[in-house]
């Protein structure tokens, strides 16, 4: 094993230097942590901007319906491009998951550092699309055949996508390879932490998913520029083509989210309940990897509406319906970890207390759209739309942010514990509360997704109420959210100079991340000494019954 | 009373009767959408209560009294593992093939369109749908303007688009399906009583004037439409 250490001090060189150049794991990941938090706050208020203009009938906000689809265009691909998936496996797999094995970098650590480079690159293009005149405004989904007649310019979409996915396939190699070949002497597999196991899987995801995602919008830049048909009916190509590539991969990368998001769930929990990881190998074998491999053959409930033949709809009914099992193995794991704990509260904690909400609620809520005659009205309603930022955005990003709390003090040596890390989490979770529940409400009833009005529901009510009440009540929750997360912020700044000083593990964790390195970790992660662990050694071994 | 009713009965129409006869045999999916939907919330309000006690009870009972103090949790066994894991398994396995054998009941009213449906073509257009009636009357339509079908038949809508991916979708009855370039889609429905509200409305994206794609489809007495469908026709 390399035991070179990649950042070791030249007093001679210049901050600003050293964190450009370089290839340290933990630095790139708090560049990931840093641009990932950026895209976050851009896309936040494209979400306010959207609940705002929804607050009443008619156009108050935006000049025009174009402008407001290219708010909504950035908000749903750097949310999902730019925040979650490097805020998950950027940041936190960067920082941690060589810490949690025992390495002292990644596998290849300059390819790393390419990797962040290309996502800061991908994030400027996706930002210049506020300077130029032609924004896109083809959603994050960018079907065609308006992505390819419409005016504005796709192209920013097309490579937006083709560098954050080449950043994510190197990403992926170098993870897979640090964790198969780097993890500390004497350390088998069932003794990784399940945040650990959650990241290889999604990079797994990554590896063999984005590819196809690459060929759907390289041929949309084709079409588009160079007059190929191959979405083009009128001259021999298919229209749904795309739509099948696309959520071939779009699918798959919920999970890429939504793993690494349960994996940093399981670490705070087992070590905040001071309790071994209930039924390990089950999460591990049957959650997990049950998920991985059910991933690629249920894309098409993401086409129930669309047309495609009847019996390809019910068998991918029944295949989306049994991912129930392998989350609800994760989901007994996760409740099974509480029991009969020992459970102390901090920051982390509430936010992952909330997350085993948002998961029944997020999870419980998408049985009705497995179900394709549920969905042929459910769909593109704010049905819809409610369940799958209830599911992906905020399940995710609350375990992110419980994640960040929880890791701070390793990260700066303080903790971000206190009354205003405890009023933003309240004003964070009482918002997304008060902002999705109307949406499912009025969903059920009919709301339209992707509407910048809905003049033509002035008269519906819903339980006495009309769509405008519920709208509004929504924006309000979006307000709260906005609070929270500026107060969150302030707070994280704050914190990280003035905090409270924090000892090397403060939270009594078995993990090798607080028993084994200083806070924060100094360059190679590990001093002197490499790590070693025995066969009986687990990052979750708390009692010995 | 008797008479007000046999009134208001002769008001509604004998028209009706012969449409409804049919009706009564021929499914109606946007009923059945309801049931359904009864069902399936029935069934995940009970396992999300379920849990949700479970977590507020764990999360309450088991705080820790010391910093010091860790979990009592014992090791499972190898069969207590495997059954923690087999158990659940089937639970859900069993509620979702249940689901499924539900949903795949509905999912065949959805499909099967009756044989005597009146058949209406769709064609959508940034930003509008035009509908071709079975006379060959074209209509355009919009908030203002509705289009009309007779109550008590049903109506299958058969659709393509001239330019990009639209949907027809349709919230009073329970149903949607996409308008595509180069492919034809359907649905169908069973307007089984009268009513002036059904909004029709575009429900994929398609550009600028996407929330403003949409009309009303009134469902009327037989009489009333072929006043309106002979109308539409003298004026086309």
């Amino acid at each position: 094993m390399s035991t070179q250490t990649t950042t070791a001090g030249h007093a001679a060189t210049p901050a600003w230097k050293e964190w450009i150049l370089t290839t340290d794991h933990k630095r790139i990941g708090v560049l990931y942590l840093i641009g990932s938090m950026a895209a976050f706050a851009v896309a936040g208020l494209m979400a306010l901007i959207i609940r705002a203009e929804q607050m009443e009938l008619g156009m108050q906000f935006v000049e025009s319906g174009t402008e407001y689809n290219g708010y909504l265009y950035f908000h749903g691909a750097a949310m999902i491009l730019a925040f979650l998936i490097p805020g998950l496996t950027g940041f936190a797999a960067n920082y941690f998951l060589p810490l949690m094995i025992g390495a002292r970098d990644v596998a290849f650590p300059r390819i790393n550092a390419f990797s962040v480079w290309l996502f800061y690159f991908a994030i400027i293009l996706a930002l210049l699309s506020f300077v130029i005149p032609d924004a896109p405004d083809i959603m994050w989904t960018g079907y065609p055949p308006y992505s390819i007649t419409t005016s504005a310019n796709t192209s920013f979409y097309v490579f937006t996508v083709h560098m954050l996915g080449f950043s994510s396939i190197l990403g992926a190699v170098n993870f897979l390879v640090t964790v198969i070949y780097m993890r500390a002497p004497g350390m088998g597999w069932n003794q990784l932490n399940i945040f650990v196991w959650t990241t290889i899987a999604a990079f797994v995801l990554q590896l063999i998913f984005i590819p196809v995602l690459a060929a759907a919008v390289t041929l949309l830049l084709f079409d588009k520029y160079l007059g190929t048909h191959f979405y083009d009916p009128s001259a021999g190509g298919d229209v749904l083509l795309y739509q099948n590539l696309f959520w071939f991969y779009s699918h798959p990368a919920v999970y890429v989210i939504f793993l690494p998001a349960v994996g940093i769930l399981f670490d705070i929990i087992a070590t905040m309940s001071k309790n071994r990881v209930f039924n390990y190998k089950a999460a591990v074998y049957a959650g997990i990897w049950g998920i991985v491999g059910i991933s690629g053959i249920v894309w098409v409930h993401h086409l129930y509406i669309s047309g495609m033949p009847d019996w390809i709809r019910l068998g991918h009914m029944v295949t989306t319906l049994l991912i129930s099992i392998p989350v609800g193995i994760l989901t007994l794991s996760l409740w099974g970890t509480l029991y009969k704990g020992a459970i102390s509260y901090n920051t982390a904690m509430m936010y992952a207390a909330s997350c085993l909400y948002l998961i029944l609620l997020g999870g419980l809520t998408g049985i009705p759209l497995a179900i394709p005659s549920m969905t042929l009205h459910l769909s593109e309603t704010s049905y819809v739309h409610a369940h799958f930022h209830f599911i992906m955005a905020l399940f995710s990003a609350f375990a992110l942010f419980g994640g960040i709390y929880y890791w701070f003090p390793k990260m700066t040596g303080r903790f971000a514990d206190g009354p205003m890390a405890t009023l933003s989490f309240w004003l964070n979770f009482i918002g997304v509360n008060v902002t999705f529940w109307p949406l499912f409400i009025i969903g059920k009833e009919g709301m339209p997704r992707r509407y910048w009005d809905y003049e033509m529901f002035k008269d519906a009510q819903v339980l006495g109420y009309s769509f405008e009440d519920f709208h509004k009540v929504a924006t309000l929750g979006a307000l709260l959210i906005a609070l929270g997360m500026i107060l969150q912020f302030i707070n994280f700044i704050w914190a990280a100079k003035n905090g409270k000083p924090a000892p090397a593990n403060p939270w009594n964790s078995k993990s090798l991340e607080w028993t084994h390195t200083a806070s924060p970790p100094g360059p190679g992660n590990f001093g002197d000494i490499d790590v070693e662990v025995d066969e009986n050694w687990s990052p979750y071994e708390y009692n010995n019954k | 009373m008797k008479k007000l009713l046999s009134a208001m009965m002769g008001l509604t129409g004998t028209m009706m009767l012969s449409g409804q006869a049919v009706a009564q045999d021929i499914r109606n999916p946007a009923a059945e959408w309801e049931e359904l939907w009864d069902i399936v919330i029935f069934d995940i309000t009970i396992i999300g209560v379920i849990m949700a006690i479970a977590a507020v009870f764990f999360l309450i009972r088991y705080r820790a009294n010391s910093p010091d103090q860790v979990g009592s949790a014992r090791k499972l066994t190898t069969v207590q593992s495997i059954s923690f894991a087999l158990i659940p398994a089937a639970i859900f396995m069993a509620d979702d093939f249940y689901l499924a054998a539900k949903g795949w009941t509905v999912w065949n009213a959805y499909r099967n369109v009756p044989e005597d449906a009146m058949e209406v073509k769709v064609t959508a257009y940034q930003w509008y749908f035009e509908f071709e009636y079975p006379d060959g009357t074209l209509v355009e339509a919009d908030m203002e303007t509705p289009i009309k079908i007779p109550v008590g038949q049903p109506v299958v809508f058969r659709m393509t688009s001239e330019d990009v991916i639209h949907s027809f979708g349709l919230p009073h009855y329970r149903v949607k399906e996409d308008i595509m370039p180069g492919r034809q889609t359907y649905v169908w429905i069973n307007p089984i009583e009268t009513q002036n509200t059904a909004i029709l409305q575009c429900a994929e994206f398609c550009g600028e004037a996407h929330s403003q794609m949409a009309n009303l489809i009134h469902a009327v007495p037989q009489e009333e439409y072929d006043a309106w469908i002979a109308e539409v026709a003298a004026e086309g």
